[in-house]
């Protein structure tokens, strides 16, 4: 391959570095509420598709997009609010697949509503007009767009650590994962607490579908993708840990974009490969708690 | 004694059941020969599309149009009232779902026909069952493979273009307009593959120079890992080689990534329902070609007459170009059944092979040696302003007129003489 150059490289990283921001931003949800409710959410990849579908309406109402970055969050999260108390929380303390087999059937309810609701095909989202065009990083030009997007997956990781790490609530939400007998005990409703953490999880890929929107477009089927690239980074990461799929979404970026420069046609199965090595050599993932699945 | 009684018990049991079995049948019987009758009645057509997937949409296209086709047939009386029928499957952009599908279509359903695919893969699953089975299938969709030997037979039929015939006209549009140094974004498979050796052919006239093919595969949502090497390349044209969902974000991903402005992208085929999915944005300024957009009716009575008719259908909607391409594939077919009087096989491909037609896009016709479809191409470019409603999203600017010259020889096919 000619044109291999210092700059094509420090960029292709850059753009992995980039992609791995919005595999972050989606997984972290997943990965949190199953750290916290041991629920593997198989609706995910819905409800970061209903955050699209939730912006596409507000654009249809005249609403413009930052209006959008606020209102579909909050709606997406108020649905995961009804979702976790009128169809999870009966199965809690049932096993793992009950509530896994539910959110599996939930998120084939979820698409073919939208798909009623919106039609079949696809719906065009275009870029806001002050985030388009390319900008000169000093390696080359990359989208305005998708430097916001890191900007606010930034953003949204750092409001996640302050809430869970720096506020009493978080630090119930934290206890609760570890113990909930005791916790209970101690006084806490911790239904109300898994109810809450449920509707951050949801309003976060709310909040991710919302992004990807104008970087592919709208279409019902667009969360089943992501959610298979999502469950390989939080495998990666260890399930369950949030440091850990912070830092498998940047490194399942950058493998794909390094995967990408040699064999384009290899981009996708690296992903997979990473989750076979990772899963050979260190089964728990990289900050995973061993047990947690049994 | 107690084995006697067995016995005896089995016995009566045997005999019941055998008076029951023969009951059944009998009762069944004038029934089933009412069903057979029924079966004979109408004509069926099968058409599996890849409903879901990223080509869904053009694929829903696809049977809306091909209904189209069907009503027309039957409120003309259909053959000596014998009415036809569209068996509409999902073959999910698979070749193993589409066969399994085709098998069933050809031997639970008894179709008399088969038409539809939306893939240059899948296609050639469909046509293994359907020349095995001695079954009629007019493919809808692009492959240069179908026309060749070890794929052909006389129960092939191609109504759609082919790579080789598509590619050839955009690039001979593009080449000498945009510089010759040549870049590709392909998927990786079989559609991808033929429309660039087609660019790569039509290319050799005008001298141009291939920079890089960068493949991805099919399906792919981000091209943001793919976009940088290209750019590195600094190509003077950029071909992306993909369809559906992929050419949409392809496209779009190409816009922000600012490679339009150094570059000139052309695509083989731009998807009508593919840009109104995707919004002028992503599309503005790319050319490539299609075998029909409805533009076409300032030219052609038979376009006028397949808009109104569509548009009536589907409250004002235009027919986009795979839309067309089912009602074509259908049509012909339905129109040979009528000129044949019969829905023989044998008397069917003879009344194809005669045809010369002109069903929605000027005039047509199957070439004998390959059942290929000579008809014109167009290039298109796709309009960002002055669109005058949500149809009008192409304009054409230029038309390969039908011409064998544009197909490969039936000998480089491997057709003899």
């Amino acid at each position: 391959m000619d044109g291999l150059s210092f700059d094509l490289i420090a960029l292709q990283l850059f753009a992995g570095l980039a992609l791995g921001a919005i595999y972050v931003l989606f997984a972290i949800g997943l990965s949190l509420i199953f750290g916290m409710l041991t629920v593997v959410n198989f609706a995910h990849g819905a409800f970061y598709m209903v955050g699209a579908y939730v912006g596409v309406y507000i654009l249809m109402l005249g609403g413009n997009f930052w209006i959008c970055l606020f209102a579909v969050p909050l709606a997406v999260g108020l649905l995961g609010l009804v979702v976790e108390r009128f169809l999870i929380r009966p199965l809690y303390g049932r096993g793992i697949d009950y509530p896994l087999l539910l959110t599996f059937g939930l998120s084939y309810v979820m698409v073919e509503l939208v798909r009623i609701a919106f039609g079949k095909t696809g719906i065009p989202f275009d870029t806001p007009d002050i985030l388009q065009g390319a900008v000169n990083i000093g390696v080359g030009y990359f989208p305005l767009y998708r430097l916001f997007v890191i900007g606010a997956a930034a953003v949204v990781l750092l409001a996640l650590w302050l809430f869970l790490e720096k506020t009493s609530f978080g630090l119930v939400i934290r206890a609760g994962a570890r113990d909930p007998q005791i916790v209970r005990v101690l006084g806490v409703n911790v239904a109300q607490v898994w109810l809450i953490v449920f509707g951050i999880g949801t309003a976060i890929a709310g909040f991710a579908g919302l992004l990807a929107a104008p970087l592919q477009g709208v279409i019902p089927e667009m969360g089943g993708t992501i959610l298979a690239e999502a469950f390989v980074v939080t495998v990666v990461g260890g399930m369950g840990s949030i440091g850990g799929a912070v830092l498998a979404g940047l490194l399942v970026g950058v493998v794909v974009s390094m995967t990408s420069l040699f064999a384009p046609e290899m981009g996708k199965v690296s992903i997979f490969a990473l989750m076979a090595i990772v899963l050979i050599v260190r089964p728990q993932g990289f900050f995973g708690r061993a047990g947690l699945m049994s | 004694m107690t084995k006697g009684t067995t016995r005896l018990g089995s016995i009566s049991r045997r005999r019941l059941l055998t008076t029951v079995g023969a009951g059944a049948v009998l009762a069944a019987s004038p029934f089933r020969i009412n069903l057979a009758q029924a079966q004979e009645a109408t004509i069926k057509i099968g058409f599996p599309v890849p409903l879901t997937g990223p080509y869904g949409t053009e694929a829903q296209d696809q049977v809306r149009a091909a209904q189209l086709a069907i009503a027309q047939f039957n409120d003309g009386g259909g053959l000596k009232g014998r009415k036809a029928e569209l068996l509409v499957r999902d073959d999910k952009l698979n070749p193993g779902e589409a066969a399994t599908r085709t098998l069933e279509l050809v031997e639970n359903d008894k179709v008399n026909f088969v038409v539809g695919s939306l893939s240059a893969a899948v296609q050639l699953a469909i046509n293994n069952v359907t020349k095995e089975r001695g079954i009629i299938f007019n493919s809808i969709s692009q492959s240069d493979a179908i026309n060749q030997v070890p794929d052909f037979s006389k129960y092939t039929f191609h109504e759609a273009l082919n790579p080789h015939m598509t590619a050839g006209a955009v690039g001979r549009y593009a080449f000498p307009k945009f510089g010759k140094k040549v870049a590709f974004l392909t998927a990786d498979y079989a559609y991808g593959h033929e429309m660039v050796r087609g660019f790569l052919e039509a290319g050799k006239a005008f001298g141009i120079e291939n920079v890089g093919d960068i493949r991805h595969p099919l399906g792919t949502t981000d091209f943001s890992t793919l976009l940088p090497r290209i750019q590195a390349l600094k190509p003077d044209i950029l071909c992306i080689s993909n369809f559906g969902r992929d050419q949409q974000i392809a496209l779009k991903q190409a816009t922000d990534f600012g490679v339009k402005k150094t570059t000139q992208i052309i695509a083989p085929l731009l998807s009508h329902a593919s840009r109104v999915a995707a919004g002028p944005q992503a599309f503005e300024g790319v050319i490539g070609g299609c075998s029909f957009y409805w533009g076409l009716e300032d030219k052609f009575a038979s376009t006028k007459a397949f808009n109104a008719a569509f548009s009536k259908m589907y409250d004002g909607k235009m027919p986009t170009d795979y839309g067309a391409l089912g009602y074509g594939g259908v049509r012909t077919v339905l129109a040979a059944v009528k000129n044949a009087d019969s829905v023989d096989t044998d008397k069917v491909i003879a009344a194809l092979e005669a045809l010369k037609y002109d069903f929605y896009k000027g005039p047509q016709y199957y070439r004998k040696c390959d059942h290929q479809s000579v008809q014109s191409v167009l290039v298109i470019k796709s309009k960002s302003k002055d669109m005058k409603n949500a149809s009008d999203v192409f304009e054409i600017i230029a038309t390969d007129e039908p011409n064998e010259a544009n197909l490969r020889s039936c000998e480089e096919l491997g057709h003899k003489a």
